[in-house]
């Protein structure tokens, strides 16, 4: 009797758990391991995973070498000899003109962009999206539409505008103009991405605050704030690669020793003086893609989820 | 903080809701200054022979005329519009087979996904010099080939003006095929399993029920993707600089560097102007009828 019960809540107990309803025979028909249609399917996508990790392979290989071993060996070869000199010499050496301070200049000018960027474009977007989504007012729609749509513009339609705007107000070539410029084009995506993530909260929670008396900025922050700490942690993905990758800003909107991580990486390496140093070029490479790198591999499906927030809807 | 709904007669019409108006002071001054202002500035400007400083004299078309006729916007122009018809071709066809391959409820679904997507996550910059590298005629594939035994092999697109283009167009390939993938797998995962089922009780082949069913189902998916590569498209500009710097000679402009060059290199502003406005009516080619097709013609989409 006891035996019996015992079994009834282990079966009910299995019953609960989705999917694994246990009636007789289930699921697709068990296949051999070793099918065509599995070597097909592995055998491809073995093959794309290589190519798309070979240039990846590659890069790490370079750095990796001393430049004798580059002139006689094949790229897809280990180092015979691994040595961390072009790592050393790519972070503290590398000339770009005049300046021999290495990429650390740069690392620390991205730095200095991305963290407040990122914090004012998400902090401005998020409280945008949080009043379109739950205080409208009239016009607010169509602002929001012309935002959306001056996604698709190209920047470079808009630059040199922003470059007159930014000298006007004496910040042209400084690192606050170059935020400024960050916060600006992220807020069509952030504001869409913030917006749809308030407006999908139980409105029920928002009207019982109202009539507890809370207004506007209690709101924000005692409850909607508390309640997606996801989507900021999705939007400041995005934010932090995008900022961290972007070019274009860099080079129109900052003074030389201001520029970002990606411009001075492009003018160490596509510099046409001197002696061409590939394990140096690789290991400025490998650095200054390792920030959006740790990121993507910290992040697995919040990246994926705030990348095809930002694409789809951007 | 108090309600303004609060007070006993009805408050001023601007004054309701008030914290929200200023919350939104950033969203409205982007839209109009930025977007709006800055756009129509732009247009107007191209109508000038702004040189070193934007000036306000008007010359008509001259602007459009003299950019139609320069060879370096003709090949930019030229290299888009290859560039672009296979990048939209190949992304689609490799993004779909990869998503396809990755719904056959294969193992380590996790770790593909992961190595496919990884070079999205790098800038333009980076992949345009790791490609640089891999396709370096001496020490490169090209000389890897060669030393294999194929001595005549010929593989140097960066160093060829007139494949160069195609070398640009495998790095752009290896960075967003991924994203393309993910957002294929995503729009096959919304599709119902008994649809397979019914194909699999009347007997249809696999192809044929993707080709046949799966992909028109698949349509808005399809078309968002579609719209995403595009609008990048016409952007590309770190990519061309970082891997080639439009060389050799101009044989990889495109229509994004020239106006870069030209507004902040040539002192050439009127010309950069005119550039971009033609940028700009090229991604307006593309948005206004899918914006329609979404969004307009009062119909329902599916």
């Amino acid at each position: 009797m006891l035996k019996l019960v015992a079994n009834n809540t282990i079966v009910s107990e299995y019953e609960a758990v989705p999917g694994r309803v246990t009636s007789g025979p289930h699921g697709p028909k068990p296949r051999r391991i070793l099918s065509r249609r599995n070597i097909v399917v592995y055998g491809t996508l073995i093959v794309v995973a290589l190519y798309y990790l070979l240039p990846l392979y590659v890069m790490i290989m370079t750095s990796l070498k001393g430049m004798p071993e580059i002139r006689i060996g094949n790229i897809f070869a280990p180092p015979v000899e691994i040595t961390f000199e072009p790592w050393i010499k790519a972070w503290a050496q590398a000339c770009t003109g005049l300046n021999c301070d290495g990429l650390s200049r740069g690392f620390w000018n991205s730095v200095r962009i991305t963290v407040p960027s990122v914090i004012i474009s998400i902090a401005v977007a998020s409280v945008n999206g949080y009043a379109l989504a739950n205080w409208r007012f009239k016009g607010a729609d169509l602002f929001f539409a012309i935002l959306i749509i001056g996604a698709f513009i190209p920047y470079q339609v808009m630059i040199y505008p922003i470059v007159i705007v930014l000298r006007e107000m004496g910040i042209y070539g400084t690192l606050t103009g170059l935020i400024m410029v960050h916060t600006i084009f992220g807020m069509p995506i952030l504001t869409l991405l913030f917006r749809n993530y308030f407006a999908g909260l139980p409105e029920e929670l928002f009207k019982a605050a109202r009539v507890d008396g809370a207004g506007f900025w209690t709101i924000y922050f005692k409850i909607m704030l508390p309640m997606s700490l996801p989507i900021f942690v999705v939007a400041m993905i995005l934010q932090v690669t995008g900022i961290w990758n972007d070019f274009l800003f860099g080079v129109v909107f900052t003074r030389p020793e201001y520029y970002p991580m990606t411009v001075q990486l492009n003018n160490i390496v596509n510099s046409v003086q001197g002696v061409k140093e590939y394990n140096v070029n690789m290991a400025a490479t490998l650095l200054t893609g390792l920030v959006p790198l740790t990121i993507y591999f910290i992040s697995g499906r919040l990246f994926v989820r705030g990348i095809a927030a930002g694409a789809v809807k951007g | 903080m108090t309600s303004q709904t609060r007070g006993s007669a009805r408050p001023n019409q601007w004054l309701r809701n008030l914290n929200a108006k200023i919350a939104s002071i950033p969203m409205i001054l982007t839209a109009l200054v930025i977007f709006v202002g800055g756009t129509s500035w732009t247009v107007l400007y191209s109508f000038t022979n702004s040189k070193l400083l934007p000036r306000l004299s008007f010359v008509g078309l001259d602007q459009y005329v003299r950019l139609w006729a320069a060879p370096r916007w003709l090949i930019s122009i030229e290299n888009l519009a290859i560039y672009g018809f296979f990048s939209l071709i190949f992304s689609l066809v490799i993004g779909f087979v990869l998503a396809a391959l990755m719904d056959q409820k294969i193992r380590f679904e996790n770790t593909f996904r992961t190595i496919m997507l990884y070079p999205f996550a790098l800038s333009f910059i980076v992949t345009g010099l790791v490609w640089q590298w891999l396709l370096n005629p001496q020490y490169g594939i090209q000389s890897i080939v060669r030393s294999l035994g194929w001595t005549n092999f010929n593989f140097d697109p960066l160093y060829n003006s007139d494949i160069v283009i195609y070398g640009i167009l495998i790095a752009a390939l290896w960075q967003g095929t991924g994203l393309v993938m993910c957002l294929m797998l995503a729009g096959l995962r919304g599709i119902d399993e008994d649809i397979w089922k019914a194909a699999r009780v009347d007997g249809i082949p696999m192809w044929k029920t993707y080709v046949l069913v799966i992909i028109p189902m698949m349509r808005g998916v399809f078309i968002t993707t579609l719209v995403i590569i595009a609008s990048g498209i016409v952007k590309v500009y770190d990519l061309v600089v970082a891997q080639t710097s439009g060389g050799p000679g101009i044989a990889s402009e495109v229509p994004a560097k020239y106006v870069y060059d030209y507004m902040f290199q040539a002192q050439n502003l009127g010309q950069g102007f005119a550039a971009s406005t033609m940028m700009l009516v090229t991604v307006a080619i593309i948005i206004v009828p899918w914006a329609y097709l979404e969004f307009g013609g009062g119909r329902k989409r599916a």
